[in-house]
This record gives structure tokens, sequence and C-alpha cells, in this order.
């Protein structure tokens, strides 16, 4: 089992035929997931890939069974083509574009909740249920089937988790990237309800960094809603204050955002916070005893 | 992106946000000559884009016109935190009768702007929200919404005594909101708004931040950016599409991806050593990134060692490989050099590297220790 995605999952592509959404388009099919379509305006009628391209999402869902659509279109229309994938009622959107803008995305956040559909990202790798399907930009052979959920701020450190869970022998249910901005679709706690009532997943990583507060909900949501075990790590415990560090999120500003508060956040809810990714294995293996 | 208070202001009287006539000037004649011009007692402050610059002694009042000269000469040979300042800013000395604060930003947590106000205008907000929080009242806008009338009146009411200071600030806080949504703002704060002459609110202070992903729609806004903001290496790395900040330490860091940045720069420390710079090498894999970043790092003489951290994606760790190589040709490099690579590409990446001698680790902890012990 896995959440979100499997082996079922049929994506269409926004942007297939940029430089980018085709590449990863080209890389997401040989991984074996199912893109049935991809998405440009002006080339309908047109296949890139080895699947048909429609003129927006409408068109793609009037032929084709949709589950998800995934991004790639640059940051100036990002917003919009999220919009226009919630329009047509696609459930799961995922953008992997980076630099979107944040009010825009304040107001593309309200606009898919009230739609009652799930959007992950901006600024994301994506995620992957290995050996059943992968919607994004990550590679595909770190990973291995199994039981452990990761979820993550980030892109590499990410990989450098599941890379370090894969060669400790502990497999993965589903890794997904919520992204480094500010305001993002899904926050960890939207990931932790699902992960608790996945039968699939038996323990789940939390991988956090400097900026905001979403730590901290997520620590207090585990406290009081988890029985499967979390173990956490935060990054960005030696960058300065006001300094923003890659990720448009990742600032400790007006006072908050700290590593000292998450890590004791997590502390308080009984999620020990490892000090490097090379110690999550054991950390996870003493928890599931 | 920060700008100085003058430029703050200056958007504000743009916006219809009562301010005090200001005069901008960087030498003691010109001082001498703008408080002249405004015949009263006047305040001279430092514009630089940090905080504190009270403390630092960056603000000062000035009685006379030679005392204005002799104020501004002072401050300008001041450095508030490593920033030399080169501007000061002059403006009537007014009477304050009563302080208050008011700041619109984003609410990450609550997906909604905030807007926070308090009576205890003047401190620092930051040690209010710890200290005293039940002081700061705190109103939300949904921007899909916009602002709900009542509720923000009912807000008002509990910081301002008088219908006549409630319409004054009503009036303000729509302006901070339209500037706030029209030019893409990250914050509008004013600290201190002030009662003065009576019956009058004006920002004393301003300071306004902008959303970096949204400058592109805004072109007006690039002639407002203070190249101080950041270092010449933050610059010059900016240009090579790197991301960059200085830090003090003695290790540069070369890594793709934020999260892992940060990551490795806390396993250094973790180490006992420290980290000289926060570098992400983005996503692409072009071999000119490294040699660009290895330039940049190699010319800060506090580093004593280098570690370049790959987990390649959609980063090649053949091309990391690639640019490592050409650095070593083009760029005098004696200091002792840790090499991890992994993921896309490796294999080939630790063959190139390796015909040359040179080593690469698989595994991070390994090369971080190996790179704090040889610093």
């Amino acid at each position: 089992m896995s959440i979100l995605i499997d082996q079922n999952t049929n994506v269409i592509v926004q942007g297939i035929t940029g430089r980018d959404g085709s590449f990863h388009a080209r890389t997401m099919i040989s991984d074996g997931t199912n893109v049935v379509a991809g998405v440009t305006p002006g080339k309908g009628g047109q296949t890139a890939e080895g699947v048909p391209v429609y003129n927006n999402v409408g068109e793609a869902m009037d032929a084709h069974r949709v589950d998800a659509s995934v991004i790639f279109v640059p940051a100036k229309f990002a917003t919009a083509a999220v919009r226009e994938a919630a329009d047509a009622g696609v459930p799961l959107i995922i953008a992997i574009t980076e630099g979107v803008p944040e009010l825009e995305m304040l107001e593309t956040y309200h606009y898919v909740r009230g739609k009652g559909l799930t959007l992950i990202g901006p600024n994301c790798p994506g995620l992957i249920s290995p050996g059943k399907s992968k919607i994004g930009i990550m590679p595909w052979r770190i990973h291995k089937e199994g039981d452990i959920g990761v979820i993550s701020r980030s892109g590499t450190l990410t990989y450098e988790v599941v890379y370090n869970l894969t060669t400790n022998g502990m497999g993965q249910s589903t890794c997904v990237g919520i992204g480094g901005d500010p305001i993002v679709g899904s926050n960890f706690i939207d990931m932790l309800e699902r992960y608790e009532a996945d039968p699939g997943t038996s323990a789940v990583v939390v991988i956090g960094e400097i900026g905001g507060e979403d730590e901290e909900a997520a620590a207090e949501y585990i406290k009081n809603n988890m029985k499967k075990p979390v173990v956490a790590f935060i990054s960005g415990r030696t960058a300065p204050p006001g300094k923003r560090m890659g990720h448009a999120g990742a600032i400790i500003s007006g006072g908050k955002g700290t590593p000292a508060a998450k890590v004791q956040a997590f502390t308080d809810a009984g999620v020990p916070v490892a000090d490097k990714p090379d110690e999550i294995p054991g950390l996870l293996r003493q928890r599931l005893g | 992106m920060k700008i100085h208070e003058y430029q703050a202001k200056e958007l504000f009287a743009e916006y219809g946000i009562p301010v005090e006539p200001q005069h901008v000037v960087d030498n003691a004649e010109d001082a001498v000559e703008a408080a002249r011009k405004i015949g009263e007692t006047v305040v001279v402050k430092a514009q630089v884009l940090v905080g504190g610059r009270g403390k630092a002694g960056g603000v000062k009042l000035a009685k006379t016109p030679e005392e204005a000269g002799t104020a501004a000469r002072e401050i300008l040979s001041l450095t508030i935190k490593d920033i030399p300042v080169e501007k000061v800013m002059i403006t009537r000395a007014a009477e304050i009768e009563q302080e208050f604060y008011m700041g619109l930003t984003t609410d990450r947590a609550a997906k909604q702007l905030i807007l926070m106000m308090s009576k205890a205008g003047g401190v620092d907000i930051e040690d209010l929200a710890v200290n005293r929080p039940e002081e700061i009242i705190r109103f939300h806008i949904n921007p899909v919404d916009g602002i709900d009338e009542a509720g923000l009146k009912n807000a008002l009411e509990e910081v301002f005594e008088t219908p006549e200071l409630v319409a004054q600030a009503d009036e303000a806080v729509r302006k901070m909101y339209r500037l706030y949504l029209e030019k893409d703002s990250s914050l509008v704060e004013i600290n201190p708004y002030a009662r003065i002459d009576g019956n009058t609110l004006k920002a004393l202070d301003a300071k306004v931040n902008f959303d970096d992903n949204a400058l592109f729609k805004h072109p007006e806004l690039e002639e407002l950016r203070n190249k101080e903001e950041y270092s010449a290496d933050e610059l010059e790395a900016r240009q090579s599409g790197l991301s960059f900040v200085s830090m003090d330490g003695e290790i540069g860091c070369i890594v793709n991806g934020a999260g892992l940045a940060m990551a490795t720069m806390d396993i250094i420390k973790l180490y006992g050593g420290t980290p000289a710079n926060f570098l992400d090498v983005g996503g692409s894999s072009n071999p000119e990134k490294v040699l660009n970043a290895l330039r940049i790092i190699t010319r800060n003489p506090k580093v004593k060692g280098i570690l370049i951290n790959i987990f390649g994606g959609i980063t090649r760790c053949d091309d990391i490989a690639k640019g490592i190589l050409m650095a070593m040709e083009q760029i005098d490099m004696d200091l002792p050099m840790v090499i991890r690579l992994i993921g896309t590409n490796d294999e080939e990446g630790r063959n190139m590297l390796a015909e040359k001698g040179i080593s690469a680790h698989q595994k991070l902890s390994d090369a971080v220790e190996q790179v704090v012990e040889s610093a």
C-alpha cells in the first residue's frame, strides 16, 4: 500500500513540450509511471514522449481517465496552470515549478482547497511510491519498496535520507516532497493523516527545516493523533537569522522558525530528532522494536 | 528584497500614508543645508538595511544646522553590523505624544495576511511577541475575501482610543494593504506609528520587504535595489546562478539542493568544524557553475578546506567531476578538498576523478569527518 499514488494512477504532464517537462515525462515513463497525456497550449494534436498532447487540461480529461497532473511550466504561468487543473477537477495536482510568487500561491491555495482537491508543492521534487508510480523528478533507483513513509520540505536532502533507508534495508511506502516555499499546497499534517491511515506504512520520517512553524504544528499533531512511530530531522541548525537559505521558506525571521523551537517541539511530542541523516535508520529500528 | 527607510517612506508617500518630509544626504555640508531648510530640531538617521541602528549610534538629534552636520559626519563614519553607512536621512524631530506599532505580513500557518498592532510602539516587536504577547492585537486578512470592515474596526478600537485616531489608522491600514498587494510585499511595517502635533498619526519609521519571487512583475522596484544587501561574493554567485550565503567559518561548501546544503553545514558543525558558506549549485549540472563556485570559495582567506557534496538527481555527477577538473586546471588551489559523489552517473564521475588521482567518498559522514580533520 501507499498514499496518494499507486500502480493505477494515471498522470498528465502540464508543460510536456518544455525542456524540463519533456525530460521528466520521459524519465517518469521509463520508471514505469502511467503517463497518459501531456498539455501544452497551442500544441494540441501533437505527440510528445509517445503520448498525445492537448491544448488544455479539460481536453485531456475528456479523452482519458486522469488521476493526477504534474506541472513543469515556468514560474510566471505556474499558478494559472494549477487553477486550470483544479477547474478541470484533477484530484491530485503536483507543482514542481520553483520561484512562484507568494501572494499568487496564497490565493491559489484557497482556490484548490475550496474545490476539495489536493495540491503538492510548488518548489518540490514530487512524490514516489516505489515499485508503483513516480510523479516528479527524484532518482527512481535509490528507492526500494517498503513500509516507511517519508515527508520533506526539500529535494536532495530527501534523497540523502532515502539512500540511508534503502542501504539499511528499509524500503518506503511513499515519499512526498511538500516543497520549500512559505506557502505550499499541502503541509506535513495533511500527509501525516494519510500515513496514519495507510495500512502499508508502519513508520514515518519527517524532514523539516528552518522557517515557518509547520514542524511545530506537525509535532502537536503527532502527539495527539498518531500511533505510528515518527522520526524527525531538521536542517539549517547553523543558519544565521534573517538570511534566506536557498528555499524561499528557509529563513529565520521575526524570531520564528528557529531550529531550537522545532527540535524542542518534536522532542516534547516523543519524536526523536536525528543529528545526521545516517542516524535515521537506527532511530526507526529502535522505535519499531 | 529589502529597501531603506527613506525608500519605504517614499513609497508610503506615494500611497498616501502620512510621513514627515525628508532629506537624504551623503555628506555633512548637505546635512547642514537640509537642517537649515527644515528650520527646527531635526533627527539624523543612518540608512542601513539592518536593525539596531539606534543602539549603534546611528540615530541622533540635532538642535542647529551645525549640530546636524556634526551628527551626519559621525554617523557617516560608522559601520553598523559590518555595513558602512553611506547615507543619512534628515527629518523634523516631531514631539511624540504616543507611539504605536503596525505591521502587515504573511501568516504562513494561517495562509492569510496578518495585521499586527500594539500600543507598545517603538519597541522591538520581536521582544514584545516573546515577552508580552498579549499586548499585540492580531487581525487576519484573507486576500481572496479582502478586509472584513467591521472586524478591522473592532481590532483598531482595541489599540486606538478615540474615533479620530481609529479613522486615521483605518485609512493607513487600507493603504498598507494596497501597497502590500500591488507591490508583492512580504512585510510592510510602521514602528513607531506615532501621534504627533496633537492628534495626527504619522509613520516615523518605515520598513518594506518584497517577495523575491515576484520581482519579475515589478521592474520599477529594480531601481530601489541596494547592492549592499548582499556581499560581493553573494552578488557574484547570484550572477552565476548559484544560491550563496556568506558565513564566518573555515570550511567552504559546494552542495546541490538547499536542504542538503543546510544539512551539510550542520554536520560540519557536528564534527567540530565551522562552515564558511551556504552554497547551492542548483538543479542543472553545468560544469561552469562548479568552476565559479570554487572561484568564489577559494578567494575567501578564512577558508582552510573545501567540501563538495553532490547527491545526483537532475544534477549529474560526471558534470560535477568535469567542473572540478576544469577548476583544478584554472584556479591555483592548495587547499585540501574532499569530494562526495553519489546518485546519477556517480560511477562515471568517480572514474574521471580517479584518472587524475582524486578519490571521492560515498558516505556523507566520512567526507565531513575527513574535511574537518584536514582543515
